[in-house]
């Protein structure tokens, strides 16, 4: 797994901002980028979206974002028996064709981390060998409203339980009202959180929930904000609010990301979570991602879809590929 | 004064909506003696697919509504049909280059055909289901229930009743019907989904092609989310293929018709399209 240790993310953080994290210099620091250009932005996002992408590219892009999926159950409902059944599915997407890459990873609640695991068994690993990685949502999901002890436990207990990854939700409301010092050391100990004991640690997913702050400016500013205090990934959405994943988000997320690797050297993943359903859809964030970081990005450890229809509508579209005729809803599982 | 000629653009009718066709294609109809009517919209693949998916989603509620409220809905079809009586007539006497009376005769008739096939809606389970006895304190029930997505392939020679008698007993059961529209007279077909799309019919439970049949058919007979097809004015196309085809994914057929009987009102015509769900039940015991 990668992730950056604790003490070097700091030290990073401190050389970039100039000063301890707290909430003056952050202030000074992410108001100090420069604005978003809206028009801009929307526009270079719906020109990404025009690409045609045909036969053996569309082929390879369908099996490039199979790869790429968090296959994802975050529901109230959900019960150790959901868990196994999208286990099984991550596991042999389409039973009736072989070649069908395995997902990424499988994305649970912490407490449906124990059953992920125990149903992955021997499959359960890194998504690079052909694996699949457990990730947990953890830190008062989804709203992210519960004091920084119960978000650490939450955290530390998916981590013991086996989770590869955590993907942790900022807190918007101090976000909003300007305490970026508090955001930031938040992030910071729930880093250290998915230590584990072994000096290895689970990979950090932070969410900005991108559909509650307001403006790309403060997208914008959450994405540095995130990356500054050691986050791995930054994702989009928790998907239970509207709007959830956008295209243009995603691009500026990316360019966030691409900018700090021209700092740093360093590279980051992104997550879009929720709402993107349709293959267009996500083949349209393929093109984003590889012309604004590169192809590069285009890896399990630097790039993720969070769905779970996504998957099925792919899977459609694989088997139209592959038999010359429309498939239908009866020949995928029902979610 | 003279006034500038307002021609109407004629459209696809998919998920209650008109687009033009996904491929940009026009194709132009003509009259009986060969004068320019019309652009109408050449479906490609991939309009009859987005039917399909729109016919899919309007399965559920159509299929769930009571078979009460459906013939309601299709007896108001009949009415609006009626009050644009003038149009169609025109439509018809124009394209197919009838006379002013067998025009008429031709609307009044697919009027009274909804207006048939409406009523048959509370009613045709009766006769097509059963109370089956059984050697046992059980009620024993068979009931048509509708298979799902109907795709047609629409009379070719005729405008409005060709249509009609392919349409309205799919419909009857609680089918969802994507239709392929007679090549050489697609305006009528446009019209009447003006028709359907004013009327209480929901969304996507009705949409219409117009284009080529020899092009969509084969698509939409080898689609796997389509339960039945209906090639009643597929006579001139291969539609032993498109039966084979039909077979890989287990759909009902109705094989082509031809002359003045063709697509005849019958029962056969609701039942063709339904499942027979056979429910077991224990009688009361004391």
């Amino acid at each position: 797994m990668s992730g950056t240790s604790l003490v070097t993310a700091r030290e990073r953080a401190l050389a970039v901002l100039g000063g301890e994290p707290d909430d003056a210099t952050l202030r000074r620091y992410l108001h100090g980028i420069a604005g978003v250009d809206a028009v801009g932005l929307e526009q270079r996002a719906a020109g990404l979206g025009t690409r045609s992408i045909k036969t053996t590219s569309k082929r390879r892009a369908l099996d490039t974002i199979i790869s790429l999926i968090d296959l994802t159950t975050l529901e109230g409902a959900d019960t150790p028996g959901k868990v196994r059944s999208l286990v099984a599915k991550a596991v042999n997407p389409d039973p009736a064709d072989a070649t069908t890459p395995r997902v990424a990873a499988v994305c649970v609640y912490g407490d449906m981390v124990p059953f992920a695991v125990d149903a992955l068994g021997a499959a359960h690993g890194d998504p690079d060998a052909g694996l699949i990685s457990v990730a947990a949502v953890a830190t008062a999901f989804p709203s992210g409203r519960a004091s920084l002890d119960v978000k650490l436990a939450d955290t530390a207990e998916a981590v013991a339980a086996g989770a590869d990854e955590i993907d942790m939700v900022i807190d918007r409301g101090a976000f909003l009202a300007g305490r970026y010092g508090l955001v930031f050391d938040q992030i910071a100990a729930v880093k250290e959180a998915c230590r584990r004991p072994d000096g290895s640690s689970a990979s950090l997913k932070v969410i900005l929930e991108t559909g509650e702050l307001a403006t790309y400016d403060n997208v914008r500013r959450a994405s540095w904000l995130a990356i500054l205090a050691g986050g791995d990934f930054i994702k989009t959405s928790t998907g239970k609010v509207q709007p959830a994943a956008t295209l243009p988000v995603t691009l500026l997320m990316l360019e966030v990301v691409r900018d700090w690797h021209l700092a740093t050297g360093q590279r980051i993943g992104v997550k879009p979570a929720g709402g993107i359903r349709a293959s267009k859809d996500a083949i349209k964030y393929l093109v984003t991602v590889a012309e604004t970081v590169g192809e590069e990005w285009l890896q399990p450890h630097l790039f993720r879809f969070g769905a779970s229809s996504l998957l099925n509508d792919v899977l459609l579209q694989r088997q139209k590929m592959s038999t010359g005729h429309y498939s239908g809803a009866d020949y995928v599982t029902i979610d | 004064m003279s006034r500038l000629a307002v021609p109407k653009t004629y459209k696809l009718y998919i998920g209650g909506a008109f687009p033009r066709s996904e491929s940009g294609r026009t194709y132009e109809v003509v009259s009986s003696s060969g004068a320019f009517l019309a652009n109408a919209a050449k479906a490609s693949r991939k309009d009859a697919r987005d039917a399909i998916v729109a016919a899919r989603a309007a399965v559920p509620a159509w299929a769930g509504a009571t078979a009460y409220n459906r013939g309601q809905v299709l007896y108001r079809i009949a009415e609006l049909l009626e009050g644009r009586r003038g149009q169609f007539i025109a439509e018809i006497e124009e394209a197919e280059g009838v006379s002013r009376a067998a025009a008429s005769a031709q609307v009044d008739e697919s009027v009274d055909r909804w207006v048939w096939y409406a009523g048959w809606s509370d009613k045709f389970a009766q006769v097509a289901g059963n109370a089956n006895p059984v050697a046992g304190p059980y009620f024993n029930i068979s009931v048509p229930e509708p298979t799902g997505v109907v795709a047609i392939v629409a009379p070719q020679d005729s405008s409005l009743l060709g249509l009609v008698s392919a349409v309205a007993p799919a419909l009857v059961a609680g089918n969802a019907v994507v239709v392929v529209a007679s090549e050489r007279f697609p305006l009528s077909a446009i019209s009447l989904a003006e028709v359907l799309a004013t009327s209480d019919v929901p969304k996507g439970v009705v949409n219409v092609l117009t284009g080529a049949p020899a092009e969509i058919a084969p698509w939409l007979a080898s689609h796997a989310d389509v339960n039945a097809l209906d090639l009643v004015g597929a006579a001139d196309l291969d539609w032993i293929s498109l039966e084979i085809e039909a077979a890989d994914t287990l759909k009902r057929v109705l094989r082509p018709e031809s002359g003045p009987d063709a697509a005849a009102p019958a029962l056969g015509r609701i039942s063709a399209f339904t499942e027979t769900k056979t429910v077991w039940h224990t009688k009361s015991l004391r």
